[in-house]
């Protein structure tokens, strides 16, 4: 490849400088927010007057006026995100391995199904499911959000483990079980190590999925007992009921935020060669 | 070490595509045996039936005499290198090597492992290489490893699924020494399938020939060159293959597209009563009657129209056309389709001496001794001039050829770790 011309080179970098600003402004904007004073919300500049870290305080600090919300709506998202997570990625590998490698009456059926369910919209779902959550007691419960959450995640664990499993050639397992091994032991150790990126990237991703749920986690749930954090900000309340808590949202956006963004920067490498998988062969 | 022995193998598929159709083999102990064939005969089939990754329908495998068609894998002992080497990317050549020894099913000590990957890598000069990955490594290279892989096992038989198809042409005949050598001083029974029948001339102490699912014929490359069963292994077997020409028989002369043939003894009793037939010749039987010191007196003389010749260095082709004649173009056709041809060849090839002045466009005297011809039964291709007796002083002299040579290269390994 050439060298960039210096024309070249500032014509790049004016572009990726407006794409950043474009992309990352909003998110700027909320960080800035998060640190206003309440009166100097609507100061109508982007960089806060007065720095303040009452807004954190009152999330995170025993005190504030939303910790508890907060918190407890904080646990329940990592707890329930991580098990749906896990879950789907477990069911996901021994389905897409047997999608992978075998020939079987229905095969496709599963692969469909799970295309279908994906792109149903989650809307139209969720009232009837409020109604059958509630008879048989699984409202405002961990396992009643960890279920509609699979729902979310299983489809596309599988097709991304298909795909990454697609690429591992049979001939290494038929090796390893000339040389010895049992079925499941060529499994273990040929076909786990190769896979291990994959199935990492698939939970990353599904991970991701489970968290950013809002439709059902603000149905499902009436109290802090299984609200996940994007329903709970909704209920955070002002200094009186004529005030937004636009500083403790923006706060607790940020909290939110952060982790997320840093896992996707150390793994960016990963998780977009997972995405891209199964595209091409080879 | 152990001897394998298929009896009546048979596999068919689910969707009722019979693959192997029955085939009987003895593979004795410490025997290299070939199987080759065009693609499609069955013969990696075969081969993955003998190690366990497929399923036998129907007849008895046999390893030592034990019936082992029921058993995994790993249960019969077998090594296998495949045509793509099935190298773990993850570990290094040394664990490669390693892996059938850590496996929970052996019970080596680490010890043991380091001493065996250590001589197997020596024998096989991959000592540089233990620290690499395949990715990092030549075709060759990894060719090497998975073979080491298979010989770090001590196992009772070896088995390769073609496995220099993905070398280029140097390095092909490279390996084919390498594993030549490997296997006469390890003595290890090998089963080796390939479809190029010059691996199989000169790797096999015998070779078996397959042709959709059916063994035509299993002898020794000689046996197979100069007594060959019937049309499809005297076509398959040497390169430039057979020449194959329709012969009308008329009184006691047997008439060829381009000259005719006295019927002698060997050829009526070949012949019979049959009008038509149709006649094998070898490139290699004709000469240049001018190139020729003494012409010998029991021969034929010939004269051909040459459309083309090639000149080799050490050998001279030349092309010959002729017309086939109606009654064995479809016999021939089928052949050429078999042999995976591209159309039916009506030119003859001709191999003469290299001093020769023949060019395109002359009219060329051959010569051309009548014993040279093989006769086949244009509807079931047999070969209507086998001679049994000879076939078996072939096969004979293959055995003990075998032996010698297994002999030799236990007295080297022995003054060698003396």
């Amino acid at each position: 490849m050439r060298a960039m011309t210096w024309p070249q080179r500032i014509g790049w970098i004016v572009i990726t400088v407006a794409v950043l600003v474009w992309s990352l402004f909003p998110v700027f904007s909320i960080l800035m927010t998060s640190f206003k004073t309440p009166g100097g919300l609507f100061s109508g500049t982007l960089l806060p007057e007065e720095w303040t870290w009452e807004n954190y305080g009152e999330i995170l600090a025993p005190g504030g006026g939303a910790q508890e919300l907060f918190l407890t709506s904080l646990r329940n998202s990592i707890g329930i995100s991580l098990i749906a997570t896990a879950i789907a990625v477990v069911l996901a590998t021994l389905c897409a391995y047997a999608i992978a490698r075998l020939d079987f009456p229905g095969k496709r059926m599963i692969l469909v199904t799970a295309l279908a369910v994906s792109v149903f919209p989650v809307v139209s779902i969720v009232t009837p499911l409020f109604n059958l959550w509630r008879s048989i007691g699984l409202y405002d419960t961990w396992l009643g959000l960890i279920i509609p959450y699979l729902s979310l995640t299983l489809p596309i664990s599988i097709w991304t483990l298909a795909a990454f499993f697609r690429q591992i050639p049979w001939e290494l397992e038929q090796a390893a079980q000339v040389d010895g091994a049992t079925p499941f032991e060529a499994f273990r150790k040929t076909v786990v190590p190769l896979a291990a990126p994959g199935v990492f990237t698939t939970a990353i991703i599904a991970f991701f999925i489970a968290w950013n749920d809002f439709v059902y986690g603000i149905s499902l749930t009436s109290t802090d007992a299984a609200r996940p954090v994007p329903a709970a900000l909704s209920f955070f309340t002002g200094a009186s009921q004529f005030e937004d808590p636009t500083g403790a949202i923006s706060a607790a956006a940020i909290v939110v935020t952060i982790p997320i963004v840093i896992v996707v920067v150390i793994f960016q490498r990963r998780i977009v060669s997972g995405l891209t998988q199964g595209a091409v062969k080879g | 070490m152990a001897s394998i022995t298929l009896n009546n193998v048979v596999k068919t598929y689910d969707d009722g595509f019979t693959a192997v159709k029955g085939i009987d083999l003895d593979i004795a102990d410490g025997e290299f045996v070939i199987l080759v064939g065009p693609s499609g005969c069955g013969k990696s089939t075969l081969l993955r039936m003998i190690v366990g990754l497929e399923d036998i329908t129907d007849g008895e495998l046999r390893i030592d005499d034990r019936v082992v068609n029921d058993k995994a894998p790993k249960d019969r002992n077998l090594a296998m290198v495949f045509q793509n080497y099935a190298l773990y990317p993850h570990l290094t050549v040394y664990e490669n090597i390693a892996f059938p020894m850590r496996l929970k099913s052996s019970d080596v000590d680490d010890k043991e492992i380091d001493e065996r990957v250590k001589r197997a890598s020596r024998l096989l000069e991959l000592d540089e290489h233990l620290e690499r990955k395949p990715a990092n490594l030549s075709g060759g290279q990894r060719q090497r490893v998975a073979m080491g892989r298979a010989i770090v096992r001590n196992a009772d038989a070896f088995l390769f699924d073609e496995p220099l198809s993905n070398l280029d042409a140097k390095l092909r005949g490279q390996m084919r020494t390498e594993i030549a050598r490997l296997q006469r001083s390890l003595g290890i029974t090998t089963v080796y399938v390939t479809h190029d029948q010059t691996e199989a001339m000169t790797l096999g102490d015998r070779v078996a020939v397959l042709r959709r699912g059916e063994l035509q014929q299993v002898a020794s490359p000689r046996g197979l060159y100069e007594q060959p069963a019937n049309l499809f292994v005297a076509g398959f077997i040497g390169s430039p293959p057979m020449n194959f020409l329709n012969g009308a028989v008329e009184g006691d002369t047997l008439r060829l597209p381009m000259m005719d043939v006295p019927i002698d003894d060997r050829l009526r009793a070949a012949i019979g009563d049959r009008s038509t037939v149709i006649v094998g010749v070898r490139p290699d039987a004709f000469q240049d009657v001018d190139a020729m010191e003494n012409e010998p007196s029991d021969g034929v003389r010939v004269s051909v129209e040459v459309e083309m010749t090639e000149w080799l260095g050490e050998v001279l082709y030349a092309y010959v056309p002729f017309e086939t004649d109606e009654a064995v173009r479809e016999t021939l056709s089928q052949l050429d389709k078999d042999l995976d041809g591209e159309s039916l060849r009506t030119e003859m090839v001709i191999a003469l001496d290299a001093n020769s002045l023949i060019t395109g466009g002359d009219t060329a005297n051959l010569w051309l001794s009548p014993d040279s011809l093989y006769v086949f039964d244009p509807e079931t291709s047999v070969n209507l001039t086998r001679d049994e007796s000879r076939a078996e002083k072939l096969e004979e002299q293959g055995r003990t050829q075998r032996q010698r040579a297994l002999e030799r290269a236990k007295e080297r390994e022995a003054k060698a770790t003396a």
